[in-house]
């Protein structure tokens, strides 16, 4: 690891909060965010659990002062990225400040919009509900709310794009092309990723179990969640709180199945092996692991057993926060990384909900409750499709 | 930071794989859509996998596969790739079929592929390449910043192979949209006239271009980047005031001494007026190259400008269609500059390895 990368503010919005704060309190207090659906159009309506989002594209347009048509990956992410520059409390401008997105499905809220009409006939269609489809698109209406002008890039590894935003955003810190990076990702709910994993018959018609035995399958949900990074000149020049250090991060990848992981969980516990790595770290010195934890049978399994590998029967606390927030695909790694700079911020770790049986195979038992204790290092899995496998640590900050 | 250029797979609208001359004939087309030539895919990837690919992934892995074959690597450290809008047809169709099943009885398969890291991640299947894999989706700049990562990754550890490559298609559906956005030419008597109609509009193109890259300079190089750089919408002030820092303080040096500029030159008459501005009144004395009448304009179409800039080192001499303006000097150091409809430009340098014979 070369020189060190500080977090200096953050930003979330969940279905179980619409600031970091609100979302720390639900964490505390284990509440679920999860509910059938009430936002799409779509006959998933009032039947499928996810973790929607409380407000709507009027109300988060209004809270940022930006445009209510925009698409709603553009509103949440605004919303989060927003909140995390002013949470740093420094004017970002001064220095050479980049921005880095992570989002699956772009402008695919307004898509759906365009798509039917235009079926049907191909003059038809609104064209503005089409001009931001692209991942870039989205990305380009955030840095226009925010007024960043520096480097801007967004990255699709399906749901591990998050993390990999965060790793982008360190490495260039490292590398002094850039001084501060606001990096995370942001994703809408939309029908087209509802349907898509309903095919895959992976999503559980209750509420989901994830590490449980029991488990069948991921909630879907909606969010987004930024950090801004700094170097060092910035955080001492600017006199900056360091709310945690980027110590380690891997990107790898399974190479097993297009949308299975393997079942010894090699990818993963590359990942997380490396991230160890370059954190200089033994896997006894990590306090926490915000596991992945989607809920499917695959995911858990293979991720439990990557994780059994590496950490024995000494286990950190672990929990999935999906099973509050659903899972967000390209923002979860975003969401899940506030979480765990929560954790080190707050020297506590959050509940896994739901959890009764250990998956036989690893018998692993997750955190159940809310609990102080002392965390100097956390960890983050975010694992995808196409065996997209991220992990970062983070440290106490100094 | 350099990054050395072992191998090139690249599928184009041009006939730009297989043992031939570079463009030598160039294709001409008389159309606005220009769609790549695509190889055997058969001779590439084995049939079974093959079914199961849309025609970006097959033309993604196979210029992934021509490339490791041409650089000799087996299998890289790490996949970077670059793509605008992923795969387009995956996405268009299960949007499809949405609307047709009214969300009932859906297959999966077009939604499974239809992720943007589906390329990379379908390479790293074939190779089993457990390494670094990551997909850029941020418009034209997606092939850029898969090479700056590209360059950072190799400044970390020299040591490494890496496979960097920009992929987009065209199809139906996405050239039917983008055409009521007025981007393209109405009319294309052909394409390799392109710019000598003063008309608005440009023509569509797609493709699929990888490299080998490496940290280690050897006898297999073909050439070397240097540095790489984006702006998004600029006024031409900034833009200006970006070209001459780019030169002068990121590859620091004289603008003289850069022997071919690519312009990523449209066919759209107003845009191009710009270019041609930029390039008399920074580099009078290089020869002037233009690439987007033989591949298309589309998000990746610099790698494509990337590939022809690494034949055009290798071989010392700039392919008839390419040439803008021509001055005969030895080609040791290019500059390739990029833009996409006046809102993202970008700069590529590189340059020859090895003594010019």
């Amino acid at each position: 690891m070369g020189a060190p990368v500080h977090v200096a503010g953050t930003g979330v919005i969940s279905a179980i909060g619409n600031t970091t704060m609100e979302c720390f309190a639900a964490l505390k207090q284990h509440v679920s965010g999860i509910a059938p659906l009430t936002s799409l159009n779509s006959i998933h309506k009032g039947v499928l659990p996810v973790g929607e989002v409380k407000l709507s594209n009027e109300q988060l347009a209004e809270n940022v002062g930006v445009d209510k048509t925009l698409n709603r990956t553009a509103l949440l992410g605004i919303h989060a990225a927003k909140e995390a520059i002013a949470h740093a409390e420094f004017d970002i401008h001064r220095w050479r400040t980049g921005f880095i997105s992570a989002t699956t499905v772009g402008g695919m809220d307004k898509s759906e919009i365009f798509f039917p009409p235009f079926l049907v006939d191909p003059t038809q269609g609104k064209l503005r509900d089409v001009i931001y489809h692209g991942c870039g698109a989205t990305t380009d209406l955030i840095t226009a709310a925010l007024g960043i002008t520096g480097f801007t890039s967004t990255i699709n590894t399906a749901c591990s794009s998050s993390v990999n935003s965060i790793m982008l955003g360190a490495r260039l810190i490292q590398h002094g092309i850039l001084d501060v990076v606001v990096a995370g990702g942001t994703d809408a709910l939309t029908v087209f990723t509802l349907n898509g994993f309903k095919s895959l018959m992976i999503l559980d018609d209750n509420l989901c179990r994830p590490f449980d035995a029991s488990r069948t399958g991921l909630n879907l949900g909606e969010g987004a969640g930024f950090v801004v990074l700094v170097s060092d000149k910035v955080l001492e020049e600017e006199y900056l709180e360091s709310l945690a250090i980027v110590s380690g991060f891997a990107n790898t990848n399974d190479a097993f199945h297009q949308t299975a992981s393997s079942p010894d969980g090699r990818g993963s516990f590359a990942a997380m092996q490396q991230a160890l790595t370059m954190a200089d770290l033994l896997p006894s010195e990590i306090d926490y692991i915000n596991l992945h934890g989607t809920g499917t049978q695959n995911n858990d399994l293979s991720e439990g057993t990557a994780i059994k590998r590496l950490f024995g029967d000494a286990y950190p606390a672990l929990s999935s926060t999906k099973s509050m927030t659903g899972h967000t695909l390209g923002a979860c790694g975003g969401i899940e990384t506030v979480f765990s700079v929560l954790a080190l911020q707050h020297q506590c770790v959050f509940p896994n909900l739901r959890f009764e049986q250990a998956i036989p195979e690893v018998g692993i038992i997750p955190q159940k409750k809310f609990e102080s204790i002392a965390v100097r290092h956390a960890m983050s899995n975010s694992f995808g499709f196409g065996g997209n496998c991220s992990s970062i640590i983070f440290s106490q900050g100094r | 930071m350099k990054a050395y250029i072992k191998g090139i797979g690249n599928i184009s609208p041009q006939q730009t794989w297989g043992y031939n001359n570079f463009l030598d004939p160039p294709l001409e087309y008389h159309r606005n859509d220009l769609m790549a030539v695509e190889p055997d895919y058969s001779q590439w990837i084995n049939p079974q996998q093959l079914r199961r690919m849309s025609r970006v992934i097959k033309m993604g892995v196979t210029s992934a596969l021509m490339a490791l074959k041409d650089a000799e690597l087996e299998k890289p450290d790490a996949i970077i790739t670059g793509t605008g809008y992923g795969c387009v047809q995956d996405t268009t169709s299960f949007l499809t079929k949405i609307t047709d099943f009214n969300e009932q009885a859906l297959n999966p398969t077009p939604f499974i592929q239809s992720t943007h890291n589906t390329i990379g991640s379908q390479i790293a299947l074939l190779l089993q390449c457990h390494g670094y894999n990551q997909t850029y989706v941020h418009g034209a700049f997606s092939f850029e910043h898969a090479l700056l990562d590209a360059l950072m990754s190799l400044q970390e550890n020299s040591a490494q192979s890496i496979l960097v490559g920009g992929v987009d298609e065209l199809t139906q559906i996405s050239h039917a949209i983008h055409t009521r956005f007025d981007k393209y030419r109405r009319e294309v008597k052909s394409t390799l006239t392109l710019f000598d109609a003063a008309e608005a509009g440009t023509v569509a193109g797609e493709g699929a271009a990888y490299f080998v890259l490496s940290g280690k300079d050897d006898t297999q190089t073909k050439a070397c980047i240097h540095a790489v750089d984006t702006l998004f919408q600029p006024v031409q002030e900034t833009l200006l005031a970006w070209i001459e820092s780019f030169v002068r303080d990121r590859i620091n040096i004289p603008f003289e001494d850069i022997d071919l500029v690519l312009l990523g030159k449209s066919g759209d008459e107003k845009a191009d007026k710009q270019i041609d501005l930029m390039a008399k009144t920074y580099f009078p004395g290089a020869s002037l190259g233009v690439y987007k009448h033989l591949c298309g304009e589309h998000s990746v179409s610099s790698s494509f400008a990337l590939a022809l800039a690494t034949e055009i080192l290798l071989s010392q001499h700039i392919p008839e269609p390419v040439i803008h303006k021509a001055v005969s000097r030895p080609i040791r150091n290019v500059l390739i500059y990029n833009p996409y409809f006046y809102q993202h430009h970008s700069l590529i340098f590189l340059t020859e390895c090895h003594d010019i014979k």
